[in-house]
């Protein structure tokens, strides 16, 4: 009787469709991820057990640390045009250039008289300018004029509400923050969020 | 270089066959290393996104201040945020029910967050109301924490409002206001 041969089949496959997926997605998920940027002022926030996530536009952050308050907002165009009516406001003109610059910065906190030569320096040297924050008194309130015109540039540009949240340092004390909420207050925004981290 | 060159001599000396290698390289570790950080990117870019802690301030309405909701005293509880991560709570109007010294955490605030609210909850049948008020010697840590524990022992009714002096001088006489 002839035996019959059972044939062994080769255990390696052909990779390289596999190798083309992965590669591809690896580039999607870099290309996608957004580089942490540095705050201006160390801030360490508070934790808590709550999971919901903040949405991605339409959203403004008020960094608070060591006393001074820091302002960003999402989305180039409505940065941009945030910036040109609190120009108008402060009777500064900014250059296309200054706005470009300004769209892509984040946690600006620099009173409005000092804006024209921040914007102005190297990128190397506004790195290393210590921004002494946006002025919050009664005298000045920039932070409330800031506040109010990312809003009205987001119902303009985005027919949305701007989100506002916090981002408060867990070791700032109480009073600069119920400035902060206050100042919100005052212009009828009574519902914000507070940005914390996982509880360890 | 001579050391280089051995290979050749050593044949009959006919021609010189140029093997013919194969193109095929095993992707193997390639995908495990392309995985790898596929893994890697997904994780970090989903889990560093911030958290958003929604808070609904009290509106500040400075026209008409009489138009406020009066809850009954006596199913309010008033904290008071001193320094040192410490806080001071009592039920009802303050100077009439024994004020108590805690501290934030699992054995301490919730556990008494928890049994007043079901105390609350058995003799009039509502809900429990929070007061919340930070003093100026509090971190803004103590309000997230104490609103967290708001968030886990599932009060809805609960309220940030400003401290007043009769109260700032009662955490002064509990030594919690540094």
């Amino acid at each position: 009787m002839p035996r019959v041969k059972i044939k062994r089949k080769s255990t390696s496959t052909d990779m390289t469709a596999m190798c083309d997926v992965a590669f591809l997605l690896l580039t999607f998920f870099i290309l996608t991820a957004k580089p942490k940027t540095p705050d201006p002022v160390p801030v360490d926030v508070p934790g808590s057990t709550v999971t919901v996530k903040l949405p991605e536009e339409n959203v403004a952050t008020l960094i608070v640390g060591s006393g001074k308050v820091f302002f960003d907002i999402t989305g180039a165009n409505v940065r941009m045009q945030t910036l040109e009516q609190m120009g108008q406001k402060y009777s500064t003109t900014f250059t296309q250039e200054e706005k470009t610059k300004y769209a892509n910065m984040q946690g600006v906190g620099v009173p409005m008289n000092q804006m024209k030569q921040y914007l102005d320096l190297e990128s190397d040297k506004r790195e290393a300018f210590q921004q002494p924050g946006i002025p919050t008194d009664s005298v000045s309130n920039e932070l409330f004029n800031w506040i109010r015109e990312a809003r009205i540039a987001t119902k303009a540009l985005n027919g949305a509400e701007l989100r506002l949240s916090i981002k408060g340092n867990s070791k700032e004390e109480y009073p600069t923050i119920k400035k902060v909420i206050d100042i919100l207050q005052k212009q009828k925004v009574n519902k914000f969020s507070l940005i914390t981290s996982l509880r360890k | 270089m001579a050391e280089l060159d051995t290979s050749s001599k050593d044949g009959k000396g006919g021609k010189v066959r140029s093997k013919k290698a194969s193109t095929r390289v095993d992707l193997t570790a390639m995908v495990d290393l392309a995985f790898l950080l596929i893994t890697f990117f997904m994780l970090t870019t989903t889990l560093n996104k911030p958290q958003a802690m929604d808070l609904a301030m009290p509106d500040k309405d400075e026209k008409n201040k009489d138009d406020q909701l009066a809850v009954a005293a006596s199913r309010t509880m008033t904290i008071l945020l001193g320094s040192d991560n410490k806080l001071e709570w009592y039920i009802g109007e303050p100077g009439k029910s024994a004020p108590t010294v805690e501290g934030y955490g699992k054995n301490d605030i919730r556990k008494t967050l928890i049994e007043n609210s079901q105390k609350v909850k058995q003799s009039f049948g509502k809900d429990m109301f929070v007061i919340i008020k930070p003093s100026d010697k509090s971190v803004y840590k103590n309000m997230v924490d104490i609103l967290d524990e708001m968030h886990i022992t599932n009060i809805q009714s609960y309220g940030i409002v400003d401290i007043s002096q009769p109260e700032v001088d009662e955490l002064k006489k509990q030594g919690i206001y540094q």
